[in-house]
């Protein structure tokens, strides 16, 4: 490399770290999302609130996490949280699922809030694919990473025909596809992303929880907030929302079971079970666990002091 | 009630019913229709498609639509069907709560509403009114669905009444509509068409494209079921044998007007515009 070269790189170098310098000095501006982004999420936000499973578009900014891997619901947590606040991130209900412990660490260095993994101690709870299995209460905000938010995306390609069905509450062929589902295969198949309607109004994706989480999400004493970062919507359930999932008045909604599986570490048989392979924490005797790590955890603690 | 006599109550007036494509320029109306010798005004910019368009169907009656293509007789079934806009007129129809609409006044959403149980169309093209992706019982179950319908099993037994009703086997039931040979398409969207009980039903060339002793079938079917269930329709066809069979009464259409309208028996006894003697002739020959 000539000495010319290797110089002016060195020149861009020091030039780029005297302006990163000055950005992070800048106040106001403290965090990923500068003051502007925080205002309009947090916009696209209450207008999510107060159109309960409306699908609210808002400007998708660059994360340092690739879209896809949560960066909606990211950009919600930075755009909710400060100093005060305390973080628990999950992904498949683990807290130290490896993108789970990067969100957390990226979301309380930038922030200033404290990292837990207790559910009883955080005031957000950001997840991918679960609702934890235990109660959150009317102080705290459930936030939901989400890859697809269009519930329909399956039976409608056109965004401009998608937009009119939602809006004329057209729904019938969400429920062909479902009628079409049960002909098929003598059961309604469709797993995580189960179809449900909000409020009497907006039916949404509950993607990306099992149909085990939905029914917790009717009249929830938490607010739950939906990001999909690339797709840039986000959509919300208030408290006290009725949230049905979409099933034909002879055909009973049910959870995934199976019959006799319990926690090889816990022994719980009421959780989502998850199944894993013998080897996997010490679970010699069986094929599952439960998918909350941290509640599992406390649960063989609290057996333990007994 | 739409000033009817008490027998046949009229369910469907429309009135002077107008289509232009392209420029509005209500200067274009007099210089096309059959004196003029086309529906495109001299200039090019626009096309009058259909003008001064009126008619009345009673309640049980079928009505006949019938002229050459590009006469505008689609236009004015798809302008009371609500697939494109009107530019004149008025289509009043007589509601199942017996109050009195005007459907060109009316928000596209309403008329989609109306779509569900109050005013059904069968086309052509087998894929305009069904989902082929879809089975047959799915596209059943999109109209059942659609006025409300939650119960499986329900949904599942409507659907075999109507394939059963239009001859449709039952073993076809689940399978794609993409699979079915034209005739049986148009069965399902007769089926379809009928799922939600409408009292008016538009049909648009419901045999063009089928094979002679298919396009037989169907409309003998499509007879029985409008004299069984007592069915208000409109049948748009250039098929003289189709009117004849299905209608009553009729209007013969060129270059976007009526020029002849009348009982169908009369009219193609004794046609009287020269435009319906050339296209009796030419039917006869």
């Amino acid at each position: 490399m000539s000495a010319t070269l290797s110089e002016s790189i060195d020149r861009l170098d020091a030039a780029a770290e005297s302006r990163l310098d000055s950005l992070l000095e800048s106040p106001g501006d403290v965090g990923i999302l500068d003051e502007h982004a925080k205002r309009e999420l947090r916009r696209a936000i209450l207008t999510a609130v107060c159109v309960p499973g409306y699908q609210v578009p808002f400007g998708s900014r660059e994360m340092p996490v690739a879209r896809g891997w949560g960066s909606g619901g990211l950009q919600i947590t930075l755009a909710l949280v400060g100093a005060d606040d305390v973080v628990k991130v999950i992904d498949q209900g683990d807290d130290e699922g490896v993108n789970a412990v990067n969100l957390r660490r990226l979301v309380t260095e930038t922030t200033g809030a404290t990292e837990t993994t207790e559910v009883d101690e955080a005031t957000v709870v950001q997840t991918r694919h679960r609702i934890p299995e235990d109660e959150l209460d009317e102080h705290q905000t459930l936030v939901l990473q989400v890859p697809v938010p269009e519930p329909l995306r399956g039976v409608e390609r056109n965004i401009a025909e998608l937009g009119r069905m939602h809006a004329e509450a057209d729904y019938s062929r969400m429920w062909v596809s479902l009628y079409e589902d049960k002909v098929r295969n003598g059961v309604i198949t469709k797993s995580t992303g189960y179809p449900c309607l909000v409020g009497g109004r907006y039916v949404i994706a509950t993607t990306p929880i099992p149909r085990w989480d939905v029914p917790r999400l009717h009249h929830a004493p938490f607010l739950s907030l939906f990001g999909a970062g690339r797709e840039r919507k986000i959509y919300a359930i208030p408290p006290d929302t009725d949230v049905e999932p979409l099933t034909f008045d002879d055909v009973p909604f049910e959870v995934e079971r199976t019959a006799g599986a319990r926690c090889a570490l816990c022994g719980a048989t009421e959780a989502y079970l998850i199944e894993v392979p013998p080897s996997v924490g010490g679970a010699e005797d069986g094929r599952w666990i439960c998918s909350d790590t941290s509640w599992c955890r406390r649960r063989r603690a609290t057996d333990g002091d007994a | 009630m739409i000033g009817a006599s008490p027998m046949r109550p009229t369910v469907l007036r429309v009135e002077q019913l107008g289509k232009i494509f392209g420029s509005q320029d209500p200067a274009a109306v007099a210089q096309t229709g059959p004196d003029a010798g086309s529906e495109k005004s001299p200039d090019g910019s626009s096309v009058v498609a259909a003008w001064d368009v009126s008619f009345d169907v009673a309640s049980g009656e079928a009505f006949g639509v019938i002229g050459e293509s590009g006469s505008g007789k689609s236009t004015v079934m798809r302008a009371i069907a609500g697939d494109h806009s009107a530019s004149a007129g008025s289509v009043w129809m007589q509601r199942r709560d017996g109050s009195t609409s005007d459907l060109l006044t009316m928000s596209p959403s309403e008329r989609r509403a109306l779509r569900v149980d109050e005013l059904a169309v069968v086309y052509q093209d087998a894929a305009e009114g069904l989902d082929l992706n879809v089975t047959a019982g799915g596209n059943i179950a999109d109209r059942l669905t659609a006025a409300g319908c939650r119960h499986f099993g329900q949904i599942r037994e409507r659907a075999a009444e109507l394939l059963e009703r239009t001859e449709v086997p039952l073993d076809r039931m689940d399978d794609l509509v993409r699979t079915f040979s034209g005739g049986m398409r148009q069965r399902v969207q007769l089926a379809r068409a009928l799922a939600n009980r409408p009292p008016i039903v538009l049909f648009d060339e419901p045999t063009t494209g089928l094979d002679a002793s298919v396009a037989a079938g169907v409309l003998d079917l499509i007879r029985s079921l409008l004299e069984e269930l007592g069915i208000a329709a409109v049948v748009v066809s250039h098929d003289f044998a189709v009117i004849e069979m299905l209608t009553s009464r009729c209007m013969v259409m060129q270059h976007g007007r009526v020029v002849e309208q009348g009982l169908t028996d009369q009219l193609f006894e004794d046609p009287q515009a020269p435009y319906t003697q050339r296209l009796v002739a030419a039917a006869r020959a």
